[in-house]
């Protein structure tokens, strides 16, 4: 063999901006979240290696581990919600004639809305003093709702906000999925006579598979990393029962200057979604797919 | 199984026509024979699907009214019409196996799950799917996918008429032959009304006993494939049917001929007979003859033609002419001898001269 096609490697070079954008972008900060992680930092110039120290400490505080039950349960009822919610829009959505604009562009707005923003309109709705909604439902319906104060009002109203700003997302995927959707199998389903739900069971949910995952993914990531919208109108409570992990995070290292510890939870995080979203990604693309047949 | 009765059918995309070319499909009274193999033939755009549409239910008529026997389905879903559509590209449920989808059907129905078993093992029979019963069907290649949509057409026992819409599209054409005669077996064998729509006029003359053939929303001739190529009614239909298609030469009448250029070619008495009998200054004549029927004169008291080009196709030899400016093609038997370019002496026999006025054959009623 006499095989040199190789000799010259100075074409590598040619990947340098990419390396050094890349390295820029988010390897040096995530190396120096690593770097943090391992140490405890008093300033810049004082810091100390501690080792596995705080990681051991994140496992066992219960801080940390609170916040991280509650984002848990605050993923699954958001997720819960929107999705059903979206492919339910979705469907009630016209395909063709002169709605289809108005109905896009109603159904998008939420979305153009800052994060910060959308907490806003709801710590301002849901007053219970000035809020339409707030002052609604204390003196129409007589119900106690205070976000501020009341446990519950706390978490149905950030979670009622998150609906309200995201479902849009999963339904204008499922909207894009349900519209590539030819006509011929909707055709060939009314000829099999076959029922409505069979329609959507057997035809409209397979073919959503594509848009349903990269829906559940995104929705599951944005819904894990929450951190303005429940922290303008709730600001975390009552006491810490609507802290999420980025307010958790966020409290360890500017509030409590515990740069060492935030990393480790930060990293100890990072995991957590990476995890899940690789779980989600194996299991939402192989559902219903029965690979290798029965 | 059931006769399908088109009483005055019409359909206009836009709603109410105005004007004839506002309609996709003419207004028409047409008789679908029970148990039937119809072809419905035309180029794209030609109002098949439409007309196929209307059958199963999925379109309804913007005039006229539809009935399967005596009853008016009219206004009656597909899936009450009990009748089943094979499409162009195959429809497969994909999250189910290969013997669900055959099922699928009868299960919406709520037939007895014994004679669910049956029926589709009996399909599965007739179209080779047995050995991928159980497989999903969406792995499955094109072949076995439309197979599939077709055997859910099949899988009823009881549907008035199985509708095929260009069924064949994506199918390989080697297998394509395979399948089609699959499909004439399966009609031998339940004598279904087929109604098959396809734009590729083998596959509609080898598949059914009547083809009918459509042009700009019309059914312009239904026939036999044999009455189609020997007796076209429409100067569409040579035109559209045979390869190559009819000579069709601009002619005027006179004491009894066909008068092209300076050539006079002798008419039959019926012809002759009917030209003259609506002859009105504004008609236009045509005279068609199939390129097959032409044959050569035996000395030089025939029609002079000059040839211009010849090409040899193995068993015969397709040649290209001009008579009085007009190009004709001739098809001429390789036992007729060699043929050069220049002059030649033809034959029009007058037994496959069609006469033709604004467009439609007239003057037939003796020859055939």
């Amino acid at each position: 063999m006499n095989d040199n096609r190789f000799s010259d490697n100075r074409a590598w070079f040619l990947a340098l901006p990419a390396v050094l954008m890349v390295a820029f972008a988010s390897l040096i900060p995530f190396m120096a979240v690593v770097n943090y992680s391992v140490q405890i930092v008093f300033s810049m110039q004082n810091h100390a290696f501690v080792g596995w120290e705080t990681f051991r400490d994140a496992l066992t505080n219960e801080e940390f581990r609170s916040a991280f039950y509650r984002q848990v349960i605050y993923t699954a009822i958001v997720l819960g919600v929107e999705v059903p919610l979206g492919i339910g829009v979705a469907l009630t959505m016209p395909r063709s004639g002169k709605a289809v604009g108005p109905v896009l562009v109603v159904l998008a707005l939420p979305l153009l809305v800052p994060w910060n923003v959308v907490g806003l309109i709801w710590q301002i709705f849901s007053r219970g003093d000035i809020g339409l909604f707030g002052a609604f439902v204390n003196n129409w319906l007589h119900l106690d709702y205070n976000y501020s104060t009341g446990f519950f009002s706390a978490w149905f109203t950030v979670i009622i906000m998150s609906v309200w700003h995201w479902t849009s997302l999963v339904a204008l995927l499922c909207y894009a999925g349900l519209c590539a959707i030819p006509g011929a199998f909707y055709q060939a389903a009314r000829i099999d006579g076959a029922s409505r739900w069979a329609v959507f069971r057997f035809i409209e949910l397979p073919k959503l598979r594509g848009v349903l995952t990269i829906a559940i993914l995104l929705r599951f990531v944005y819904s894990f990393k929450v951190y303005a919208e429940p922290l303008i109108v709730t600001g975390g409570g009552p006491g810490s029962t609507t802290t999420f992990m980025t307010e958790m995070l966020a409290n360890t290292a500017l509030g409590q200057f515990e740069y060492g510890k935030a990393a480790a939870y930060g990293l100890l995080y990072f995991l957590v979604i990476l995890l899940i979203s690789y779980i989600f990604y194996i299991v939402l693309t192989r559902v219903g797919t029965n690979e290798g047949g029965e | 199984m059931a006769l399908i009765r088109f009483d005055g059918v019409a359909h206009s995309y836009s709603g109410h026509a105005r004007q004839d070319s506002d309609y996709a499909l003419q207004p028409m009274n047409f008789r679908w024979e029970d148990g039937g193999a119809y072809a419905l033939l035309g180029p794209s755009g030609c109002g098949k699907s439409t007309l196929l549409n209307i059958c199963s239910g999925l379109l309804a008529p913007s005039e006229g009214r539809v009935y399967f026997d005596d009853q008016d389905v009219t206004a009656m879903s597909p899936e009450k019409r009990n009748i089943a559509q094979v499409f162009q590209f195959p429809v497969l449920y994909d999250s189910m196996s290969v013997y669900d989808n055959l099922a699928f059907p009868l299960r919406n129905r709520r037939v007895a799950r014994p004679q669910i078993d049956k029926r589709v093992r009996e399909v599965a029979a007739m179209l080779d799917l047995e050995d991928v019963l159980k497989r999903r069907a969406s792995g499955l290649g094109a072949e076995l996918k439309q197979k599939i949509s077709m055997g859910r057409g099949l899988v009823r026992d009881d549907t008035s008429a199985i509708l095929f819409d260009e069924p064949l599209t994506v199918i390989d054409p080697q297998l394509k032959w395979r399948l089609r005669r699959q499909l004439k077996e399966v009609h031998k064998q339940f004598s279904h009304t087929l109604i098959y729509v396809t734009h590729d006029q083998i596959e509609a003359l080898t598949f059914a006993e009547k083809v009918v053939v459509m042009s700009d929303g019309e059914m312009v001739q239904v026939g036999t494939p044999q009455a189609l190529f020997e007796r076209p009614e429409h100067t569409f239909v040579g035109y559209f049917i045979g390869s190559p298609g009819m000579n069709f030469l601009p002619c005027s009448i006179a004491n009894g001929a066909a008068v092209v250029g300076s050539t006079h070619i002798p008419l039959t008495d019926a012809q002759a007979g009917a030209a003259a009998k609506h002859g009105s200054g504004n008609d236009q004549f045509k005279l068609g003859i199939r390129p097959e029927f032409v044959t050569r004169a035996a000395g030089d008291n025939g029609l002079k033609v000059s040839v211009t080009h010849v090409a040899d196709m193995g068993e015969f030899r397709l040649v290209t002419a001009k008579l009085e400016g007009h190009e004709i093609k001739i098809k001429l038997p390789v036992e007729a001898g060699e043929v050069d370019t220049g002059e030649m002496a033809v034959e029009f026999p007058s037994r496959w001269v069609c006469l033709y006025r604004n467009e439609r054959l007239i003057g037939d009623e003796v020859t055939s």
